[in-house]
């Protein structure tokens, strides 16, 4: 069989792959920061009384859960240096471009996991003179957080996914090094089985974190 | 110390309160009576305001809570209240419970809040139980806590939203001994209850309340031996 006469492909392919790995893995984790704190800022925006905040989280949120993630990369990287003149460079746009995507999904995840706190928590707070201030930041915030564990797992495992997506720019990521690799060398079946490899060295790691967590806080 | 004015309360179309006036003085235990529905939970709620009032007034020390003027947060710091399903704080233990409002509101270091704690772990019986967490304590401990957590800001009045209602029978009498202490002491108290016991032996007065109004007050001999109004006597014969 073919596969099994090119076993070189396997090993001449790591370099290019393990380049990939870490530009993946950067993108990945820092646009998953950033978008833990446009999450929370989002989440926080849409339990808030004020129309006017609510409006402006909900019209970011549905904007950026109804489009594409390809779309909004090419938007990001093509389209807003063709409005301001300012070229992003590629990791920037693709670091940029999953948090604004992520940064949607993690606001529906905190928003969800705040109004899972008893309502009593927050009277029981105010009632000992706390401001409403005060009772997010001691008392619903890091109640909020223990339950938002899992769900920000599962959104770093589908961001990770997702941003193969950016090898349409040509970020140097698994995804493009893979097909970079595939194309000169015409080894398709090995090149696309090692990149499956790599997102599963990061995945199926981050799975069984998940659930050891999940199964701790069933537990408690 | 209580003063409350023609208090109107609605939820949408539906009205709750419909004009309840009362004083309620220094030290006194007033116990609040009534069927389920009839809007004593809502009174007492509306004494801290973590119900929005829809008309009339609820003066506390001197504070009028519907004034818009009035610092919301600093008047109920000065009243505790004890909730039916306690809401202690699950992710703290029982220590932290208690100073989170005096290091946060009052401005106290943690030294001296635990300082301040610790004598009322003991007052509530509960001196081991300082590093233990909520989940792990019995209901009636969780509600000597919740008490204790009340009384770290030294509150001029404590409100007891039906405070043993969601205790096993056991563990009742724990609850309210405590609560019977903090009487004797000259807390001035407004409990919500079905313990008509507690009522009767530890209250100054009782208001009997139902379908949104005080259909009767009195000292719990007048209400309980002797109730004048029709209401009264229906919901007494079947609760006595």
């Amino acid at each position: 069989m073919y596969v099994f006469t090119t076993t070189n492909n396997y090993i001449q392919i790591l370099p290019d792959l393990w380049i990939g790995f870490l530009y993946t893995l950067l993108i990945t984790i820092v646009g998953v920061l950033i978008g833990f704190v446009l999450g929370a800022l989002f989440g926080l925006m849409r339990i808030s009384k004020n129309k006017v905040i609510y409006g402006i989280a909900t019209v970011y949120i549905e904007i950026v859960r109804g489009t594409p993630l390809l779309v909004q990369i090419f938007f990001i990287y093509y389209g807003l240096s063709d409005l301001t003149g300012i070229n992003l460079d590629k990791l920037t746009a693709s670091i940029l471009a999953i948090a604004a995507n992520a940064g949607a999904y993690i606001a529906e995840i905190v928003r969800g996991a705040i109004q899972s706190v008893e309502k009593g928590q927050m009277e029981a707070g105010r009632s000992l003179g706390l401001s409403s201030r005060q009772t997010m930041r001691y008392i619903i915030w890091p109640q909020a957080l223990r339950r938002m564990i899992p769900p920000l797992g599962n959104q770093f495992i589908i961001s990770l996914k997702d941003t193969s997506l950016f090898s349409a720019i040509a970020v140097t990521d698994i995804m493009y090094q893979g097909r970079q690799y595939a194309s000169s060398t015409f080894a398709y079946f090995e090149s696309y089985l090692m990149v499956g490899v790599f997102y599963l060295i990061i995945t199926i790691p981050s799975m069984l974190i998940l659930r050891q967590y999940e199964r701790r806080f069933e537990r408690e | 110390m209580i003063e409350v004015r023609d208090l109107h309360k609605s939820f949408g179309e539906t009205e709750v309160l419909k004009g309840l006036s009362t004083t309620i003085e220094e030290k006194e235990v007033v116990c609040v009576i009534g069927p389920s529905g009839s809007g004593k939970s809502t009174f007492l709620r509306c004494l801290n305001m973590l119900e929005d009032i829809t008309s009339g007034q609820v003066i506390i020390d001197g504070y009028d809570l519907t004034d818009s003027k009035t610092d919301i947060n600093l008047v109920r710091s000065e009243v505790g209240m004890v909730f039916q399903h306690f809401n202690l704080f699950p992710h703290m233990t029982v220590l932290e419970n208690i100073i989170l409002a005096p290091q946060k509101v009052r401005g106290l270091t943690k030294g001296e809040a635990e300082k301040n704690a610790l004598p009322l772990l003991g007052k509530v019986g509960l001196k081991d139980k300082a590093q233990a967490y909520p989940d792990s304590l019995s209901g009636g401990q969780k509600q000597r806590v919740a008490i204790a957590r009340a009384l770290a800001m030294n509150p001029k009045v404590m409100l007891f939203d039906e405070p043993t209602s969601a205790l096993d029978p056991e563990l009742v009498g724990e609850v309210l001994g405590v609560m019977k202490d903090l009487a004797q002491e000259g807390m001035t108290m407004v409990v919500v209850t079905h313990e008509m016991g507690f009522a009767k032996e530890v209250g100054d007065r009782v208001f009997f309340i139902d379908e949104g109004i005080f259909v009767e007050e009195g000292p719990p001999e007048q209400i309980f031996d002797n109730p004048q109004n029709e209401r009264t006597q229906g919901f007494l014969s079947k609760v006595l």
